[in-house]
């Protein structure tokens, strides 16, 4: 089977004038609203650096993995583990150690699972997601299956986390960082390489690379960068349970991934915010003449996943693609 | 559709929803309480989060929807029962829609979140269902009130009505989560002070029914009895496979009421005979009030209420009490709680109290499965309170 | 654990195991032939489950139940594929992921308007509602067995047809290479769509058959939509035999890990898959 399309490598000028406006807007917007929107957003911001850990191994690599929420939650985990009962933690230390700790266990795990191919890669992976899922939920030292607190949130240098605005900014940067770092890693040698690992890995080892090494590395860089987003998760919701590892969160992060677009970053990112977007409106639904719309919402989002597949196979990036590129 | 004309649309949207700040509509300045309702309308627990509302909105519709003279208004919303969502929903409830008290959940994942959200806001939380032990324990709060149960009181009364019966030796069978563990704890406590010996504790991964294995290993132990708490389509499968493994008549089985609660059918009840259960209602109890309450859920949502319904009308009413005392000032917090945890709350299940950490003190029933009905044969336990240890109210 | 204990356990694995292979069968057909990820493949299961609860419940029969069902899932089976997976064959499996996953959320939603949320019992008929006495405490129902006789007569029907029959032999030609089979006059068009519509029915039947053993309720069919990609991948996707050997795989590790090893139960089955892929990275048979 086809591996997957990445699309729209070279992002055309309309989508950078787009990212730009977004930029603005995601600054300015804590003036503008209720402290619950700006919350809703840091939570879309989060997911978004989350959509694009995924799309680095799925969109640049071609790697499809069911189970990358396994290094997402990990992080939450490992910040409550070092969060003290009624004191708080310094980030400077437990950020760097939660992420750490998830790309730890995504080499291990990258280790077993990148010699796999195809639809056994998927399954691999979620395999071992699902241990780790596991692995929680059974354990009631560990949590149990009803998850920990995280009582008091980390500060570090002035900048308390418990505060909502500086929770905010802190991600908002932390999501320019990961955006850049991947932009700039997808024209580098090594993102060159790795887009030729998924075009064709035949061709890519034919031309010397290694290609084990080149996708252990993207699927532990991967693992870290999923790491920075649940630990960041961790830190607003004050709360991290084994779901947070499981099969519907992986679901959830390639479905943001896909109906973005895959390939060039970008495209997660608005993935991210598109389908919670989406997800709010339909939940938010009117009872329209006695049918309860918004209690029906799997109808309306499942329609919508269903609509994008079939009309827009490539996400929203790729509606925005002229007619002559081809791929 | 051109760029430029796709970059415009976008821009506007985006700018639309950065500037949707300005445009949400303030917080009416009306006079109208906000009741939050995050119950699970979607997913497994469905139906009993269908049951909670529809016994809430009933206690209120009762009292013409007015707290405290002033009139209600309801907000939704859908928690899936998915915990990774818990403390996002519980929030979107408290501060955006602003409402004065928040009526959830079922599911003790999900309760987790709100609890958070309770505690760092002080919201008034009544829990009509959750039996999460944390909740009226470590835990507790003062605004946190709970109308339903914890998970070790129903099995806690179980002891004693298997001795009773001469059970000396029982095995003891449930999945293996939070729940499962803290109904465990009751059983264990309940049947060892009642001088009972558990001879194996078995538990399979949730939510797996493939109950068969155990079912054999129960066979080869050959206890005098078998106490267990499953719920849902698992309960309904492991009393089934229960009795296709021969094991009905031969072995007595024993469980939480949650095992047999609104499951019975044509289908299932041949059988679930004389599965005898502890729960602080039936729908079988005699009491004017009991058939008062069934009457009148059934008449308007056309179908038996259960156990869920009964809890969800309870919330209901002891809101409606602790509203009545301050007159409607839900801000006059200390008298509000003051009167919630004084209130005597004239149930379906029978009169019951609130314990000093806000759990409810109440009477199990031990019920006999005969027929489509869980028969009350008599009172397990009297006016049982759960421990609330490392609780600090009162 | 003495020898008729362990029997009887043996016994539980093989029947679990053969129920996991009729899902599972169909499932690998649908993947191994038309390259096609479903993940909606439990739902199939749950509609099949559904469909006997509502049969049984208007007709009082399960028999007739059961006939009518597997002709209706057949249709439904058919339609589905020509009206949308047949679009999607040359698709990537990232975007049939995607598509299921939506067609998840579409059939619980359908669920739950049609019958709503509740937890609903099918009847064991009455020709099978006895058992068998194993030992003094512990009986097998007939019903069991009867399920044990037909997942083995579905499984031999199943081999014979894909290894013996012509049918069988286009449809492993077009698993092998669709091109030069259309081109050696195949109708591949038709042969996908019945083996999709054989896909489709053999999970709904399998929801038909266990229904008076498990109940029918709210996504029945996500817990076991798991195990069987597990059990599809250990077989080697696309192979039947493979399917049959992991699936009682699958209920040998689940039965005796629940009762041997309770503390690591749940995660047995996917070390074992993990071990599995590890040393035959492209599961044990693999076409």
């Amino acid at each position: 089977m086809s591996a997957p399309l990445a699309h729209l490598e070279i992002l055309p000028r309309s989508v950078h004038f787009l990212l730009a406006l977004g930029l603005l807007a995601l600054l300015a917007f804590p003036w503008t609203g209720q402290d619950f929107y700006t919350q809703m957003v840091t939570r879309m911001m989060i997911l978004a650096i989350f959509a694009m850990s995924l799309d680095l191994l799925q969109g640049i690599t071609g790697l499809v993995s069911l189970g990358h929420a396994a290094y997402f939650g990990l992080a939450g985990y490992v910040l409550a583990f070092m969060s003290p009962a009624d004191a708080a933690a310094s980030w400077l230390i437990t950020l760097p150690v939660a992420i750490l700790a998830s790309a730890l266990v995504a080499l291990v795990i990258g280790f077993f699972v990148v010699r796999t191919q195809g639809i056994y890669f998927i399954m691999v992976t979620m395999a071992f997601a699902q241990m780790l899922y596991y692995l929680f939920f059974d354990n009631k030292g560990l949590g149990g299956s009803d998850g920990l607190y995280i009582n008091v949130r980390p500060s570090a240098l002035g900048l308390d986390l418990e505060n909502k605005l500086v929770l905010y900014y802190f991600t908002l940067v932390s999501l320019v960082l990961v955006y850049v770092f991947l932009r700039r890693l997808l024209w580098s040698p090594f993102g060159r390489t790795l887009n030729g690992i998924r075009l064709n890995e035949h061709r890519t080892q034919a031309l010397g690379y290694a290609s084990f090494s080149y996708k252990l590395t993207a699927f532990t860089l991967a693992g870290a960068l999923a790491g920075l987003a649940g630990y960041l998760w961790g830190v607003q919701t004050g709360y991290v349970n084994p779901e947070l590892m499981g099969f519907h969160m992986s679901a959830h992060a390639i479905m943001m991934v896909i109906l973005g677009g895959m390939g060039n970053v970008a495209g997660a990112l608005i993935g991210a915010f598109g389908f919670e977007l989406f997800l709010h409106f339909f939940k938010d639904l009117p009872t329209v003449g006695g049918f309860d719309l918004g209690k029906h919402w799997q109808l309306w989002m499942g329609s919508l996943i269903v609509l994008v597949v079939i009309v827009a196979p490539q996400g929203l990036m790729g509606l925005l693609r002229p007619r002559s590129q081809d791929d | 559709m051109t760029t430029r004309r796709l970059v415009l649309t976008r821009s506007a949207a985006l700018l639309g929803a950065a500037s949707s700040g300005l445009l949400l509509p303030a917080n009416a300045q009306n006079n109208k309480i906000r009741i939050g309702l995050m119950l699970p309308y979607t997913g497994t627990f469905a139906q009993l989060g269908q049951a909670c509302d529809n016994g809430f909105r009933m206690a209120l519709e009762e009292k013409g929807n007015k707290l405290g003279g002033r009139d209600i208004e309801y907000f939704k919303v859908d928690d899936e029962s998915e915990p990774s969502k818990g403390v996002e929903n519980a929030s979107k409830l408290v501060q955006r829609d602003k409402v004065d008290v928040l009526i959830g959940t079922v599911h003790s994942g999900v309760q987790m979140g709100i609890h958070k959200v309770a505690r760092e806001t002080g919201v008034l939380n009544i829990i009509p269902n959750a039996g999460m032990h944390a909740a009226t324990r470590a835990l507790c709060a003062p605004n946190v009130f709970r109308t339903s149960f914890s998970n070790s009181q129903p099995t806690l009364a179980l002891g004693k009505a298997m001795m009773a019966k001469g059970h000396k030796k029982a095995v003891w069978i449930t999945w293996k989560y939070a729940a499962g563990d803290e109904a465990g704890e009751g059983f264990k406590e309940g049947y060892l002070a009642a001088g009972g010996t558990i001879v194996k504790e078995l538990g399979l991964p949730f939510p797996n029914v493939e109950f068969q294995a155990l079912l054999t290993e129960i066979a080869s132990i050959k206890p005098d009895a078998v106490a267990c708490f499953f719920s849902g389509g698992g309960a309904s499968k492991f009393i089934r496979d229960y009795a296709a493994a021969g094991l009905k008549g031969k072995i007595p089985l024993y469980g939480s009421g949650f095992l047999t609660e609104g499951l019975l059918d044509d289908d299932l009840a041949p059988s679930a005979q004389g599965i005898m259960t502890t729960l602080h209602y039936s729908t079988s109890l005699a009491s004017k009030r009991n058939d008062a309450f069934r009457l009148a859920y059934a008449k308007t949502f056309k179908m038996q209420p259960d156990v869920y319904a009964v809890q969800g009308y309870d919330a209901g009413q002891l809101l409606l009490q602790g509203a009545a005392a301050v007159n409607g000032d839900l801000s006059n917090k200390k008298a509000l709680y003051a009167a919630m945890e004084s209130a005597v709350i004239d149930s379906p299940r029978g009169k019951w109290t609130m314990s000093k950490a806000h759990n409810p003190v109440q009477d199990m029933y031990l019920r006999e499965v005969k027929g489509k009905e869980n028969i009350v044969l008599g009172v397990a336990a009297k006016a049982l309170s759960d421990s609330g240890a490392g609780c600090k109210l009162g | 654990m003495d020898l008729a204990n362990f029997l009887i356990q043996l016994l539980n694995s093989v029947q679990y195991g053969l129920l996991l292979f009729l899902l599972a069968a169909g499932l690998t057909l649908i993947f191994g032939i038309m390259g096609v990820v479903n993940l909606a493949h439990g739902s199939f299961y749950m509609l099949g489950a559904y469909l006997a609860y509502a049969l049984t419940g208007a007709w009082d029969s399960l028999a007739l139940a059961v006939l009518v069902g597997t002709l209706l899932s057949i249709g439904i089976g058919w339609l589905l594929e020509k009206i949308l997976f047949r679009h999607f064959y040359h698709r990537s499996h990232l975007d049939q992921v995607l598509l299921t996953f939506g067609l998840i959320y579409i059939f619980e939603e359908l669920r739950s308007m049609l019958w709503g949320d509740d937890v609903h019992s099918v009847g064991v008929p009455e020709l099978l509602n006895w058992s068998i006495n194993l030992t003094d405490t512990l009986s097998y129902p007939a019903y069991r067995l009867f399920m044990l006789v037909i997942c083995s007569v579905l499984a031999l029907g199943l081999w014979l047809l894909i290894g013996k029959t012509k049918l069988g032999m286009k449809i492993r030609a077009g698993a092998f290479n669709s091109d030069m089979a259309q081109a050696l006059g195949v109708n591949i068009v038709r042969l996908h769509a019945l083996v999709f519509a054989m896909g489709v029915a053999l999970a709904a039947l399998g929801g038909m058959l266990i229904a008076p053993l498990s109940s029918v309720y709210p996504y029945m069919g996500s817990q076991v939509l798991i195990m069987c990609f597990v059990v599809v991948v250990i077989g080697g996707i696309g192979s039947v035999r493979g399917a049959l050997t992991a699936a009682l795989l699958v209920g040998l590790v689940d039965t005796f890990g629940k009762v041997l090893l309770p503390e690591f139960a749940s995660m047995l089955v996917y070390v074992l898959m993990a071990v599995v892929l590890l040393y035959k990275p492209e599961g044990l048979f693999k076409q």
